[in-house]
């Protein structure tokens, strides 16, 4: 293994490959900046380009260096337009959009940086000394497991039922897992919802959803509601370009970073789980070891809450080569691209990659930390400038806003109908802020619902019946920490109020 | 590594002979001026690399002078199809790339049309299917599978990467129909793409696994799969380890094609326009490039062949669903 890493930072730090993985952040990161574009349809475009160098090591590394650049930029548009671009970034929005609102954006984005940097680098690490051995606990999780993990993710929705909004936040989970069973799903052969129309067979579009519940309404709101969009500019822009965080701040980040980044990475190694579920997860458990105002602060542009999901995301993106590079199996769609490309170029990736060409599976590792750094140095003294596009006053920037919604609908599908929805779903989602529903459960619904459903079906399928649960002990355990997840806030309120009440007995 | 090495030699020498030859292509055999590629999905799936491989080896080798591409999805490709047949008088250079779903999804109804309604071009590339197991299996050949079978009934759970009634499901319903079981009474767990079924098997979820004979080519590779049939005529060169189906006894083949369609109405010169510019294609190193590359097989179907080809692909899968109870 020794003589392996030697092989392979040799190749990492040839002149050929470092300009590879330089190229590739670059130009991930600043097309993950835009919404709509994820690091499946970026990579995708620049297949060809890394096909034509010939050589798979170098291909490798430029194509990976796509992968996590954009996932390290897809964060900008979350923070500050509140427009994710990818289900990976939904819970960066939650607490680093109000972190923006409050005037922190330059802050908001160098938090995100610095905990994106960690993820990847902590990730590496663990990818360089686990990765052989954990070929097997990729293969560990069976659907009964990944139905039980989706139930934990979704008890992220408890950190929305917090603020006294239980039922609420409860009702637009169910909306949205209802709007997930729009479409052909895959395990029935028939459409389902569809109205007959054509554009909904293939259910709703993640990014078109995304845009309508988040990005529109704050678009609409700030035209609705002029009073609000005048805290704008209410730190001023020196204060919205200011990239620092206090120490206290920092030492609070820290655990954070320490324990998502592992998390992040072994969710990331799971093939059926990825960058999405890792973000949730992390934002959930955050919340949970969080202890009183810091867990009232969730939410509301809390340290914390950026950092976890941004940690968790970028260490699930290094995880998810365990699968492609060990065993030959690709996790999600972008992974599948990549394996695409590898198989293009003569290299089979599996059990016998590290043995058959230890130059190329090194060399990609090695390349990570190179392009982590590469992205850190690289953002870093770009965020004033990106964090200024706040400070463009609200009547250019409400166009920019909507500009920037539309084009992420209608870029991935090509498809006009796409714009029709966005703007039907964006009215709708418009009229649930007015009535004070959180939105953000709606997402978390949808997005988990398509993967929730399909692993309960083909566990129930697998066992006739729903024996799994009592069969599968780490299923029944993952239920187990879902309903602790779910009880505890409310345990903990009661307590607290009980407390309260004591004492005002007391007097 | 010599692979590499090689590789690189023929990528470099490929580069060269284009560099000086294309400007004398353009004018010496270019059969078309544009092609505009029709892509019913997103970027990066099946039909995307088709089209774009096939575009890349046209524009390559100088026989059309410029390829387009538009990503149309939606409906299953219902929506590309659609837009094909409204505007079709505008779109004489356009050319649908679409595979055996087309097939499969008229029949369902998931789109009004049917091949019929378009013009046909013609049929390419294909692709086998096959059933694999874990290495780790004692399951060795396709008569050990149907004896497990056999002898466990629904708790053998066979695997594949489409809906019930979809492509893999259909081929493992047709390997059990040959082999006289009840097609309709096997447990067929679906799982929403290939890589994910993979993952299922491997895990131990399910005990085989009906996918691609490509896709299962490159785990036999790694010694992680065996692949116990393969539903060609004959074995195929690439992996010759893996022996056929036919040959096994069960009489069936099965051949995923992928291959272009046009606006229907298309005037007789522009198709053969098409026809011509595919044809020419098959024996530019450009192609070979490409075909290798993606690990597809050369299937030249074309006009009416590919028309015949098409009907008995219906009929086909046509009265397999019929008896799993999917029409």
């Amino acid at each position: 293994m020794l003589e392996g890493i030697f092989i392979g930072l040799e190749a990492a730090f040839s002149v050929k490959n470092i300009l590879m993985v330089v190229a590739g952040c670059l130009i991930g990161t600043f097309i993950g900046m835009l919404p709509g574009l994820g690091p499946m349809s970026i990579i995708a475009i620049m297949i060809p380009v890394a096909i034509t160098l010939g050589d798979p090591a170098a291909a490798l590394i430029l194509l990976a260096g796509v992968y996590y650049g954009a996932i390290f930029g897809g964060s900008t548009s979350s923070i500050l337009l509140n427009a994710p671009g990818v289900a990976g970034t939904v819970a960066t929005s939650f607490d680093g959009y109000p972190m923006a609102r409050k005037g922190q954006a330059g802050k908001a984005l160098t938090i995100a940086a610095v905990a994106s940097f960690a993820g990847g680098t902590i990730g590496a690490i663990l990818l360089m000394i686990f990765a052989p051995a954990l070929s097997s606990v990729a293969l560990l999780f069976h659907s009964a497991e990944y139905f039980a993990l989706m139930v934990v993710g979704l008890s992220a929705i408890a950190a929305f039922a917090g603020t006294g909004q239980v039922a609420k936040a409860l009702m637009m989970t169910i909306l949205g897992l209802i709007l997930a069973t729009v479409g052909e799903g895959a395990l029935f052969n028939m459409p389902r919802f569809t109205m007959g129309m054509m554009d909904l067979q293939s259910g709703i579009s993640f990014i078109t959803l995304a845009m309508a519940m988040f990005a529109l309404p704050e678009a609409l709101f700030l035209v609705l509601n002029p009073a609000r969009g005048a805290s704008n500019a209410e730190g001023g822009s020196n204060k919205i370009t200011n990239l620092r965080f206090s120490r206290a701040e920092g030492r609070a980040m820290l655990p954070v970073i320490g324990r998502q980044s592992v998390q992040g990475f072994f969710i990331g190694v799971l093939p059926g789980a990825g960058a999405t579920i890792a973000s949730f997860l992390g934002y959930a458990v955050e919340r949970n070891l969080a202890k009183g105002e810091e867990q009232a602060e969730f939410g509301k542009g809390s340290v914390k809450g950026l950092a976890a999901p941004e940690t968790a995301n970028n260490a699930a993106c290094t995880g998810s080569f365990v699968p492609l590079l060990t065993l030959g199996i690709p996790g999600s769609g972008t992974t599948a691209i990549l394996l695409g490309a590898l198989i293009a170029l003569n290299v089979t990736p599996g059990p016998r990659l590290m043995t058959d060409t230890p130059e190329i599976f090194w060399a990609v590792i090695i390349s990570m930390f190179i392009g982590n750094l590469v992205l850190l140095v690289l953002n870093l003294p770009l965020i004033p400038y990106i964090a200024k596009i706040l400070s463009i006053p609200r009547n250019y920037l409400i166009p920019f806003i909507l500009f920037f919604t539309l084009m992420g609908a209608y870029i991935g599908q090509n498809n006009a109908t796409e714009l029709l929805m966005l703007v039907g779903l964006g009215i709708m989602a418009t009229i649930f802020r007015f009535a004070d529903y959180p939105l953000a459960p709606l997402l978390i619904g949808f997005i988990l619902g398509t993967m929730l459903e399909d692993n309960f079906a083909r566990s129930m399928q697998l066992y006739r019946g729903l024996d799994f649960i009592l069969q599968r002990p780490m299923t029944l355990g993952l239920l187990i920490l879902a309903a602790f997840l779910v009880l505890l806030p409310s345990y903990r309120a009661r307590r607290a109020r009980k407390r309260a009440e004591g004492v005002a007995d007391g007097d | 590594m010599t692979m590499n090495m090689t590789r690189r030699v023929v990528m470099a020498a490929a580069a060269v002979t284009l560099a000086f030859t294309n400007p004398a292509a353009a004018d010496g055999h270019q059969v078309m001026d544009e092609i505009n590629f029709l892509i019913p999905g997103g970027a990066g799936g099946g039909w995307d690399g088709t089209a774009r491989g096939t575009g890349e080896a046209l524009m390559g080798a100088g026989l059309i002078g410029n390829a387009s591409y538009e990503n149309m999805s939606g409906g299953g490709g219902g929506v590309a199809i659609a837009h094909l047949i409204e505007n079709a008088d505008s779109l004489q250079n356009t050319m649908m790339v679409n595979s055996t779903p087309i097939v499969i999804r008229s029949l369902t109804g998931v789109f009004p049309q049917s091949f019929r309604d378009l013009t046909l071009v013609a049929g390419t590339i294909g692709d086998y299917a096959a059933i694999v197991v874990n290495t780790d299996s004692d399951i060795m050949s396709m008569d050990d599978l149907l004896a497990a079978y056999r002898a466990d009934g629904m708790a053998f759970a066979v695997g594949g990467g489409s809906v019930p009634g979809g492509l893999d499901h259909l081929v493992a319903a047709s390997v059990m129909q040959a082999a006289g079981e009840d097609p309709t009474a096997f447990n067929y767990i679906p799982y929403d793409a290939g890589g994910a079924a993979m993952a299922g098997l491997l895990s131990g979820e399910i005990r085989a696994l009906s996918t691609g004979f490509s896709e299962a080519v490159v785990l036999a590779e790694q010694g992680e799969v065996r692949i116990l049939g393969v539903t060609s005529p004959e074995r195929v060169p690439a992996f010759a380890d893996a022996p056929t189906m036919m040959e096994q006894g069960l009489d069936t083949t099965f051949v995923n094609w992928r291959g272009f369609f046009a606006a229907p109405g298309l005037p007789d010169d522009k198709l053969a326009m098409m026809q011509d510019a595919i044809a020419k294609m098959y024996d530019t190193p450009e192609w070979e490039e490409v075909r290798a590359r993606n690990g597809w097989v050369n299937i030249y179907n074309n006009g009416d062949d590919f028309r015949a080809f098409l009907e008995a692909q219906e009929t086909e899968i046509g009265d397999l669903m019929k008896t799993l109870g999917f029409l």
